[in-house]
């Protein structure tokens, strides 16, 4: 039987952050994902901001992370790979109102550590970007764009590298709780029957000398009590010592199975629409409206680090967690409100629509939004609970992991990985290669010669490396969040039958067998003709 | 840097009719660049008939009326590089490629774009809804059927009367497919009659005029759409949703012609068309950049697009040989029921054949062509249709050297 030191549940931004932060010690670290890929929920259903900090409450878990995360990525982005681009955020603002909004903020932020922020008149806002709107602004020098669909494989590739063991298509749907001394007892409530009934003792298979301090990774002696834990998901079941729970949208229904609450949270859904590149070119720069008094922001643009733009998000109540339809009353209240923000903004630039959705932690009681909670102690042993993690979830990963990884650390005293290698290569793009890079590419591998998708200019080298990819991510989506290719104005209609074709060759697979993103996502129904 | 007379972009209809024709007027330095395995362009995968009845007099299936032209491209010797991509094309006519055989860099005194168009998406006409597997656009469904041996899909609705959707339904009905119904949002087909006989009636697959899928359903493959009728402004009428359930939707919702390379080149663009302003020798803005078929403006028939291509060569060639064509100062517009009009400037010195569209479904009416207050030319019409591309060829005689051109629908 394997036995995982630590299995980390949910692979979205803060789940492959906390394995990569694991993979700097020697602990057998496993990821269980129930989608196909990292990040298929809200980490990469978001506006692609590094964010400051400046609106989130002082004192708070989410303010101190975000101020923690935002100072560091210029490095991590440098270690990773990760495409970065600090380019600021002004917060523009016509009336008094506005302006009283936006100081407030302001002082909020210097509260909060943010640093550099400053009010600019009219003129400055031209000399920044001619194309903003208002006719004030604060200007915030530490904001910038990133991808977070990148950053998240970024992240995962790294942890990947470093020893840790990503399982896709693994819903977790029960846990177990078996103590060393004593018979299996659930976690909670929530085993499905058919884990439940007819289970072997754990114990009486694994010695718990065999499960704790004997596997400890250097071996010294854990003071951490001998607990193991069976993870259920419908095909498999996993052996781990300590769980961390980062399921997102999931993690309260995750946290209620490892015995702390089943926390209530409120799905606040934004829509977007995503505009052509030839839309990128009007924007170098986030324009936000002042903030309301809740600190919120209405529909805005923001350029993206690949150089499209998107509009949105709005905001509206969701009880679904994972209702991520896009709604034509909301697609047409983006576009209004979108040209009021971006004049540039017309049919023509359209190419995709999609949706987000922050699931915030509240108190039913006074309704309240509370802050991210990040849990772990001994009435849970073996386990570090993550719940009501939102916006700014991709700016905070590392520092969120990092104190996760502390929870384990302080019990555990594992020894460090010294093979970890912080850093991911990566190889510049095709497109963004010079024509001498280009020329020494093609004459190096051929196959760079060979441009596959023709809006976003990726080479079949780039599309094989992305299917070869550490983590074992076959579908369409993933090639694509890989590469870029589908993703612009043609959506696949030019690369598509190629890339499915290739998956093909590479991975030996049938038409029927190829995946679009899902588990059951099926592209074929077969051959035309045997 | 190579140097080359002549760099055609595209080696579909539109690319290999310029090339012979070129050839046939003395250009013989040519070379064609193509990004597919083997020149033809689309007509690859359109393996029905119906093409070549205007310029063959015959009907032939899309692969047969490509090989007539490569087959003469090779007969003359015309370079066709495939396998290669354009990445880039400048003002000063250099163009940039690559491919598995190297990087290309070419110094040509004359480009010819013809990389055709694109089809819409999803995302270019906002369906809401969720993003299960199953839809397709015809253009994408067609290539997985007919070139990749792959079946797309059981139950289909087809969104979109454009003609790839319509040959999509029957394509789709004779290889075991159920196409529960074609949805159209305007109140006319986008398609040309014949294929709403040939291709709907004849296999009993309702057309819906007035409809539109406003709500897509699954998640991990496609389960159901809703339809709903829509009112004179194209918004969906509040209680006249359907759910049908099915496997598969098929777009085809409009083509776009693809010139993202001739903006780059800084030509100016057309926004009726989408495609370049060309003048009478379809000269772009930018001096010997020519453009002609699809990337130009959309055609309905194949046979249009190769016409074009060889008006085309006329001017090219004199280009390349006088270094440059005189100007063509007059603009030629339309009236409010006149759209995507081609070409967009004119000398008044010489041929030329003016290309447009109505604006929505006509009976009995007539087109004047007129300049300075004169109609030059009249043309009963007893049917119009926006399907239906307009083309009326004027002599130099009629026209004056001072006058800009307009086209007026007069009902």
């Amino acid at each position: 039987m394997q036995i995982y030191d630590v299995t980390v549940i949910g692979a979205g931004v803060v789940g492959c952050a906390v394995a990569r932060e694991l993979s700097r010690y020697r602990l057998r670290t496993l990821v269980l994902e129930k989608e196909q890929d990292v990040a298929c929920g809200n980490s990469s259903r978001n506006t692609g901001m590094l964010h400051a900090g400046f609106t989130y409450k002082p004192g708070t878990l989410k303010a101190e992370c975000a101020v923690e995360g935002n100072r560091e990525f210029d490095q991590v982005a440098r270690e990773l790979g990760v495409p970065f681009k600090r380019t600021g955020k002004l917060v523009a603002g016509f009336t008094d109102q506005d302006r009283e909004n936006i100081l407030k903020y302001k002082a909020v932020g210097e509260q909060n550590g943010v640093e550099g922020m400053r009010m600019v008149d009219k003129e400055e806002m031209n000399r920044i970007d001619p194309s903003a709107g208002g006719e004030f602004a604060m200007y915030v020098p530490s904001s910038g764009i990133l991808d977070p669909m990148q950053y998240t494989i970024a992240l995962a590739e790294n942890a990947c590298r470093n020893g840790a063991e990503f399982r896709f298509g693994q819903q977790v749907t029960g846990i177990i709780r078996q103590d060393g001394d004593a018979g299996q007892t659930p976690a909670s409530g929530a085993v499905p029957s058919q884990n439940a009934a007819g289970q072997t003792p754990v114990r009486s298979a694994v010695p718990p000398q065999d499960t704790a301090a004997a596997r400890t990774p250097g071996g010294q002696p854990s003071s951490a009590p001998a607990v193991l834990y069976q993870l259920h998901t419908p095909t498999d079941t996993f052996f781990t010592r300590w769980v961390i729970n980062c399921a997102g949208a999931q993690a309260s229904g995750i946290s209620a199975m490892l015995g702390y609450p089943d926390y209530p949270v409120k799905g606040f859904k934004g829509e977007y629409y995503v505009l052509d590149k030839k839309a990128g070119k009007y924007l170098s720069i986030p324009v936000y409206p002042a903030p309301n008094d809740k600190g919120g922001f209405s529909t805005h643009a923001t350029p993206t680090i690949d150089g499209n733009v998107l509009v949105g998000p709005d905001s509206y109540v969701t009880q679904e967690l994972e209702d991520y339809k896009v709604t034509k009353e909301h697609m047409d209240g983006l576009f209004a409100d979108g040209q009021k923000m971006f004049r540039q903004m017309k049919r023509d630039y359209f190419i995709r629509n999609f949706s987000g959705i922050r699931w915030k932690r509240y108190d039913p009681e006074t309704r309240e939004i509370l802050d991210f909670m990040l849990e772990a102690d001994d009435a849970h042993p073996g386990t570090v609970n993550l719940a009501g993690i939102e916006s700014p979830g991709v700016t905070c990963a590392l520092p969120l992991a990092r104190r996760a990884v502390a929870k384990l650390v302080e019990k555990e005293h594992p020894a460090p990985n010294e093979a970890f290698d912080p850093v991911r290569p990566v190889k510049k793009r095709f497109f963004e290669m010079t024509h001498e890079e280009k020329q020494q590419a093609i004459a190096e591998d051929p196959m760079y010669g060979e441009i596959v998708c023709r809006c976003e200019t990726v080479t079949r080298a780039e599309i094989l490396a992305a299917i070869r990819n550490p983590l074992g991510v076959h579908t369409v989506t993933g090639i694509k969040n890989r590469t870029r290719a589908t993703m612009g104005r043609c959506q696949g209609g030019y690369c598509e039958t190629r890339i499915t074709e290739m998956i093909e060759e590479e991975l030996g697979l049938k038409p029927e067998e190829v995946r679009y993103s899902k588990k059951d996502s099926y592209m074929f129904t077969g051959k035309v003709r045997v | 840097m190579k140097n080359v007379d002549v760099v055609i972009i595209g080696g579909g209809p539109a690319g290999l009719a310029a090339a012979i024709e070129l050839y046939k007027k003395g250009v013989t330095d040519i070379l064609i660049l193509e990004r597919e395995k083997k020149p033809g362009g689309i007509l690859r995968q359109c393996i029905h008939d119906g093409f070549g009845l205007t310029r063959f007099g015959e009907t032939l299936s899309g692969p047969e009326y490509a090989s007539r032209f490569v087959r003469q491209v090779e007969a003359l010797g015309i370079p066709c590089r495939t396998d290669t991509t354009v990445l880039e094309i400048t003002p000063d006519r250099k163009v940039y490629a690559s491919s598995s055989e190297g990087f290309l860099a070419i110094q040509a005194k004359a480009i010819i774009l013809a990389m055709g168009c694109r089809e819409r998406t999803r995302g270019a006409i906002s369906i809401p809804g969720t993003r299960p597997a199953g839809i397709y656009t015809a253009g994408v469904a067609q290539a997985y059927i007919n070139l990749k041996n792959k079946m797309v899909g059981r139950e289909a609705v087809i969104l979109g009367s454009g003609d790839i959707g319509m040959i999509m339904a029957r394509r789709m009905t004779l290889e075991g497919a159920h196409v529960l119904g074609v949805y159209e949002i305007q109140p006319y087909p986008s398609g040309l009659p014949r294929n709403i006989e040939q291709c709907l009636n004849d296999y009993h697959i309702p057309l819906h005029l007035s409809h539109s899928v406003t709500d897509i359903r699954g998640v991990d493959r496609l389960e159901s759409v809703v339809v709903s009728q829509v009112d004179d402004h194209m918004n969906p009428v509040p209680g006249t949703e359907q759910e049908i359930p099915c496997d598969t939707l098929i777009l085809s919702v409009g083509l776009v012609p693809e010139n993202e390379l001739t903006w780059m080149a800084g030509a100016q663009p057309d926004e009726s068309t989408k495609g370049a302003v060309v003048d009478e020798n379809y000269q772009t803005s930018v001096p010997g950049i020519f453009a002609a078929g699809n990337v130009l403006h959309v055609h309905d028939l194949v046979d249009f697009v190769s016409m074009e291509a060889e008006r085309l060569a006329d001017g090219a060639a004199r280009y390349v040989r006088e270094g440059g064509l005189p100007e063509c100062r007059l603009a030629v517009k339309g009236d409010s029921m006149a759209c995507q009009i081609v070409p967009g400037r004119i000398s008044g010195k010489g041929d030329v054949t003016v290309a447009f569209r109505v604006r929505r479904p006509m009976e009995e009416c007539t087109i004047e062509l007129v300049q300075g207050g004169q109609v030059i030319r009249r043309k009963k019409m007893p049917k119009a249709l926006p399907a239906e591309m307009v083309e009326i060829p004027l002599k130099a005689e009629m026209l004056n050297e001072n006058d800009d051109l307009e086209v007026r629908v007069v009902c």
